[in-house]
């Protein structure tokens, strides 16, 4: 170890963070890949080169050109703008999914760990193990059997799914430190476990957290693209990856491009995704970083 | 290892119980009436009534739940409302179909992915590494029904190597069947192969770092033979794992990659009952998927103690 | 001629330089031990000599092993050599072994590897070894896995697999700072036996002085990657040269300065204090298994005195400061501070634990490595009813900084930027920052190196006397107790089993456990303690 007192300035951290950041090549073109198709998703809000919602059927089916960068659909809709669109409604989806997975995961978790060995904790992971057993597919099926297909039944089969994906993680990192010394000098200072658990456990968690985040989002996306495919999520009109897929499948050949980009859209995000959170779990640990060097 | 099987047999029996409440609460009593959700909201009530007594919906929840498990117990899966079959033999059918690819596809996601992640670890850093790290980085990203998609387009109009869907049926032979079922096998396999590869070399280079490791090399071992003798097994542990997280995931594909390929398979079966409101063929066929991936999960289990010796005593 | 000869050995990984000229040599039958602190080099030094070294190592010099050059040879050659003309023994005996293989089969698969004999005949020799390293087969068949055995018992099937071929050399790294001192004495033992036997050369590895003054031969300290002094033992302990070697040996035998402690009224009193634990079922309708960790346990620390707490692993010293410190409830008997009993009813008296704190033993897993230290020294204020705010606050984290000899400005930090001893500053700096009358040091100086140890065993002292502090010091440490300890208290399988002042128990020990943890406590040669 060289000398602890040479990074004097605390701001320095920060600094010797954003080299690592381009240092690292995966986790910079994953930052990049992301970044691209949420600016796509934010500006598809108040700019798209073409209105997706008018139909040009006199326009079908056009392969790219410079009007049409990805060309057009079967009712002449602009290809790269029902792709900024669906971006929207991908990202949403999966960000709002990812979002249930950690509200109640996180908690559930940490209140395991806290408590570990009760009955509760038993319970907890018992339910969770359970969750396991439906796949969000079977989940989506079984509320679009009762209530009808919509996005929301996406967003909560995915979220349903993501519950326990969260709670396990933080369970096992709060287990581990559960047994370091610091929550036990904390313990000795008086404070009890729920405050523990909020000051001590969940700090030493997020970067956990962060990096499981990425990659359940990239899972979120393919997922949505895979249920909006089969009719159990988005529905029409509003555009999807998935249904924009599904609608090029009869047409696919003679009209590849429709088939082509909208994968290449949800190949590129979910990889810079994953390039993301493999990037960020060999920043954070450190054991991973001494090993790659 | 008695003693570990028994329990985990215990705790396989409350899981299915817990599942099947949680099915037939989904799809019996949430949604208020099932027999009004089947003929849609024009129904005359001496239809909904008839159709009710059909369905067997006059009972208390607890008893339409008892007859349901106890029919399921015996074999007998109710009756499909819309094709006035039963959907035990509607089921069977299927299962010709769904049953081996889902074989297909976990023999093949793990015969590339075991050697795949093997070479990785063991030639860490160099390009066969770096070209396996590359194409399963691309594996894991790619949806399967696009990359079936892209396949059909390559290898089916294009190419005319196979046909572009369907299902030829055993009748006609081994081959022509296995023929149809080899792209949808593909597609299914390929992004969990790459996991699967991901997985076995990051545990495996994990497990080259452990102390026992250094111990069989200064006793002579060489660095591929420590791998062989000590890393790999060790390593499998957390590779089971992921296997059984993965059936869920590759029942889930086969689903939707039977939608592509338009197979006759229980993701047909599923999604035409859903458009179909027959919800008596939902219902069982969502409680025989989880069957099957709470059974895969307690085969994993079982495997777990066969490698690990301290789970066969301990517990 | 030698059977190892190091010498000039140069050793750089990625560059950065870790062993400099390097020197030594080891003959048939002979025991050198290589003595350092971490960071030294003396481990490295080992892994050169087996060319078994991390990614990115280079080499210079020569290391010659009964003739073979052994930076010169490819790694088939090597692996030719490893396990058959020299054995290793490593440090951790919890983690050396493959826990999934029985340790006939691990133990075979150095015959395997080296000689064309049959499976029978390998597990056959396999059993000869274990049974050399005193594991019979009755009580420890070859069908046995690691995880049925203590870490004692584990280290021997690691020396079994070292010595199965009879190799020329045996390299032992720390082979017994993992483990009790009853345990390391048997292990110690073992080793000299078989070196003796076979008329193996052994390199042995360690940071403890007192541990191969005993058995070594010649003695080679390392500082800094370098090999600073080199002589016979224990010829060598009366004739130091070197600085550094002079200020370890003097750091290892060294006595704080204290004064004696004056009869006083106790302060902390544990009455027939009982903790048991329950065992998950092993059957379904049996009784539950119950571990009695502390039975029947009573004492008195006076104000003012330092009590000595001496016991192995597992012999309940844990659970006993775990109960004090009211972590835990214990099932019978009564714990008072002053009176006041530190369970009050099911709840924690808060008026008794704010006059305690503790420093534990790791000085890296101490710390919520995201706050900075103010943050972290005064998390006992949580303790106080109305604890001190904004200046009041701070003055009171600058007082317990510089108390502990470290300065003000050191608290806007984190605690990565600091080494191992100032951690442990920043411990006790926390645990006086509420003023208790009592503290427990739980192994508190265990894990630091010899010189880092010796400065903090002086800090305590000197607080001690500032502060009229009163300690419970627990260790499985003899010499750290014997040093700083008024009284001391012996504990075995949850029992107390002697107690009386400290000179006594260890000049005379009265129980024969007592007697045979000072027996198997490694000793400096009487010659150096002047």
């Amino acid at each position: 170890m060289s000398d602890p007192r040479t990074h004097i300035n605390p701001k320095g951290v920060d600094l010797r963070l954003w080299r690592q950041v381009f240092s690292s090549r995966s986790l910079a073109l994953g930052l990049v890949l992301t970044l691209i198709f949420t600016g796509a998703a934010l500006l598809s809000l108040i700019w798209t080169p073409y209105d997706i919602e008018t139909l040009n059927i006199a326009n079908k089916i056009k392969t790219p050109s410079a009007a049409h960068w990805l060309g057009t659909d079967h009712f002449g809709r602009d290809i790269l703008s029902m792709i900024m669109v669906g971006a929207r409604t991908s990202i949403a989806v999966a960000v709002v999914a990812v979002g249930i997975g950690m509200t109640f995961g996180v908690p559930l978790g940490l209140f395991a760990a806290a408590r570990k060995g009760s009955v509760l904790d038993e319970l907890i992971m018992r339910a969770n193990d359970l969750i396991f057993a439906f796949p969000a597919l079977l989940i989506a099926i079984m509320i679009t059997a009762t209530f009808g297909a919509s996005a929301v039944n996406a967003i909560i089969a995915i979220g349903v799914f993501n519950i326990p994906v969260f709670a396990r993680l933080t369970r096992s990192g709060a287990l581990t430190l559960w047994q370091r010394e610091f929550v036990l000098a904390a313990r000795v200072a008086g404070k009890n476990a729920a405050r523990i658990s909020f000051e001590h456990i969940l700090p030493n968690v997020t970067n956990l957290l962060i990096v499981q985040g990425t990659i359940q989002f990239s899972l979120g996306i393919l997922a949505e693209a895979g249920l909006s495919y089969v009719g159990l999520g988005a529905q029409p009109p509003i555009p999807s990856w998935g249904r924009m897929l599904a609608d090029s499948q009869t047409m696919i050949s003679f009209a590849p491009h429709m088939a082509l980009f909208p994968g290449l859209a949800i190949l590129l995000t979910v990889l810079g995704l994953n390039l993301m959170g493999d990037g960020l779990r060999d920043l954070f640990d450190p054991k991973l970083r001494r090993a790659r060097s | 290892m008695v003693r570990y099987t028994l329990k985990r047999l215990v705790s396989l029996v409350i899981s299915l119980a817990v599942a099947s409440v949680v099915i037939f609460l989904a799809i019996e009593v949430l949604p208020g009436d099932p027999a009004a959700y089947m003929l849609g909201v024009n129904a005359q009530e001496d239809t909904l009534a008839a159709l009710r007594d059909q369905l067997g919906l006059n009972g208390t929840a607890w008893a339409r739940y008892s007859t349901w498990i106890g029919g399921m117990l015996q074999g007998d899966f109710g009756t499909s409302y819309t094709y006035r079959t039963p959907v035990a033999e509607m089921i069977g059918d299927r299962m010709q179909v769904s049953l081996p690819l889902a074989l297909m596809a976990l023999t093949l996601s793990t015969v590339i992915a075991f050697p795949a992640g093997i070479l990785a670890a063991s030639r860490r850093g160099s390009f066969a590494d770096v070209l396996i790290m590359g194409i399963t980085q691309l594996g894991v990203a790619i949806p399967n029904f696009w990359f079936a998609m892209l396949m059909v387009l390559v290898f089916a109009i294009n190419l005319r190597w196979f046909g572009a869907g369907g299902f030829a049926g055993w009748e006609a032979g081994l081959l022509p069947g296995l023929k149809s079922l080899t792209l949808p096998a593909i597609a299914l396999a390929l992004p969990q192969a790459s996991i699967l590869a991901r997985i076995m070399r990051s545990s495996l280079l994990d497990t080259l770092t452990e102390d026992f490791i250094r111990t069989a090399r200064a006793k002579g071992l060489s660095r591929a033979q420590a791998l062989r003798r000590h890393a790999l097994r060790n390593a499998l542990i957390p590779v089971l794992t992921i296997i059984g997280l993965q059936f869920s995931f590759l029942l889930a594909g086969a689903i939707i990659i039977e939608n592509v390929f338009f197979l006759p398979g229980l993701g047909r079966l599923i999604f035409q009952a859903i458009s179909s409101r027959d919800l008596i063929v939902v219902e069982s066929v969502v409680m025989l998927l989880v069957f099957a991936v709470v059974m895969v999960n307690f085969a994993v289990e079982i495997a777990y103690a066969l490698v690990d010796p301290r789970l066969r005593a301990s517990r | 001629m030698s059977l190892l000869a190091i010498s000039n050995l140069d050793l750089e990984i990625h560059g950065t330089p870790i062993l400099r000229d390097v020197s030594l040599s080891v003959d048939p039958g002979q025991i050198v031990g290589i003595i350092g602190e971490s960071g030294s080099g003396k481990s490295m030094t080992a892994f050169a000599v087996l060319q078994l070294l991390p990614n990115g190592a280079a080499c210079r010099g020569r290391v010659a092993l009964s003739g073979h050059d052994m930076l010169a040879l490819s790694e088939p050659a090597l692996c030719a050599l490893r396990g058959n003309e020299v054995g290793m023994v490593f440090q951790e005996p919890m983690t050396a072994l493959n826990p999934i293989r029985t340790i006939g089969d691990q133990v075979a698969e150095t015959i395997l590897i080296h000689e064309t004999v049959s499976r029978d005949e390998a597990m056959k020799r396999a059993r000869d070894a274990l049974n050399r390293v005193e594991l019979p087969e009755d009580r420890f068949p070859l069908s046995r896995y690691p995880h049925e055995l203590s870490g004692g018992q584990r280290q021997r099937v690691v020396i079994a697999m070292a010595i199965a071929l009879r190799p020329k050399l045996l390299i032992a790294d720390e082979p017994t700072t993992a483990l009790d001192v009853t345990t390391q004495a048997q292990i110690l033992d073992l080793l000299t036996r078989l070196v003796r036997e076979d008329g193996m050369g052994m390199l042995m590895i360690t940071h403890d002085l007192a541990v191969v003054a005993g058995m070594a031969d010649e003695i080679v300290i390392m500082q800094r990657g370098r090999v600073v002094e080199r002589g016979a033992c224990p010829a060598i302990f009366s004739a130091l040269k070197h600085p550094y070697s002079q200020a370890l040996l003097a750091a290892s035998s060294h006595h704080p300065d204290r004064d004696a402690h004056q009869a006083a009224p106790p302060l902390l009193e544990l009455r027939r204090v009982v903790r048991d634990y329950r065992l998950p079922r092993k059957t379904l309708f049996g009784p539950p298994q119950v571990i009695h960790a502390v039975r029947d346990v009573s004492f008195a620390v006076e104000r003012g005195e330092s009590l000595g707490l001496v016991g192995e692993s597992g012999c309940g010293k844990s659970t006993l400061t775990r109960a004090i410190l009211g972590l835990e409830q214990v099932q019978g008997g009564s714990i008072t501070l002053d009176g006041q009993p530190v369970f009050d009813g099911q709840v924690v008296n808060r008026a008794v634990r704010r006059r305690m704190q503790v420093v534990f033993q790791d000085p890296y897993g101490s710390f919520n490595p995201r706050h900075r230290v103010a943050r972290l020294v005064a998390e006992p204020f949580h303790l106080l009813e109305s604890p001190p705010q904004g200046a009041a606050r701070e003055a009171a984290i600058d007082v317990a900084l510089l108390s502990v000899g470290l300065t003000a400005d050191d608290k806007h930090k984190y605690i990565h930027e600091f080494s191992g001893g100032q951690r442990q500053r920043i411990a006790i700096a926390r645990a006086l920052i509420i003023k208790p009358d009592l503290i427990i040091l739980d192994e508190a100086v265990s894990a630091l190196d010899v010189q880092v140890h010796a400065q903090i065993l002086d800090l305590l002292a000197d607080l001690s006397t500032r502060f009229g502090l009163t300690y419970l010091f627990i260790s499985h440490d003899l010499s750290v107790v014997r040093s700083i300890t008024d009284r001391v208290l012996v504990m075995k399988s949850g029992e107390i089993v002697e107690q009386g002042p400290t000179a006594e128990v260890f000049d005379a020990p009265r129980h024969p456990y007592t007697q045979q943890l000072i027996a198997a406590a490694p000793k400096l040669p009487d010659s150096t303690a002047a």
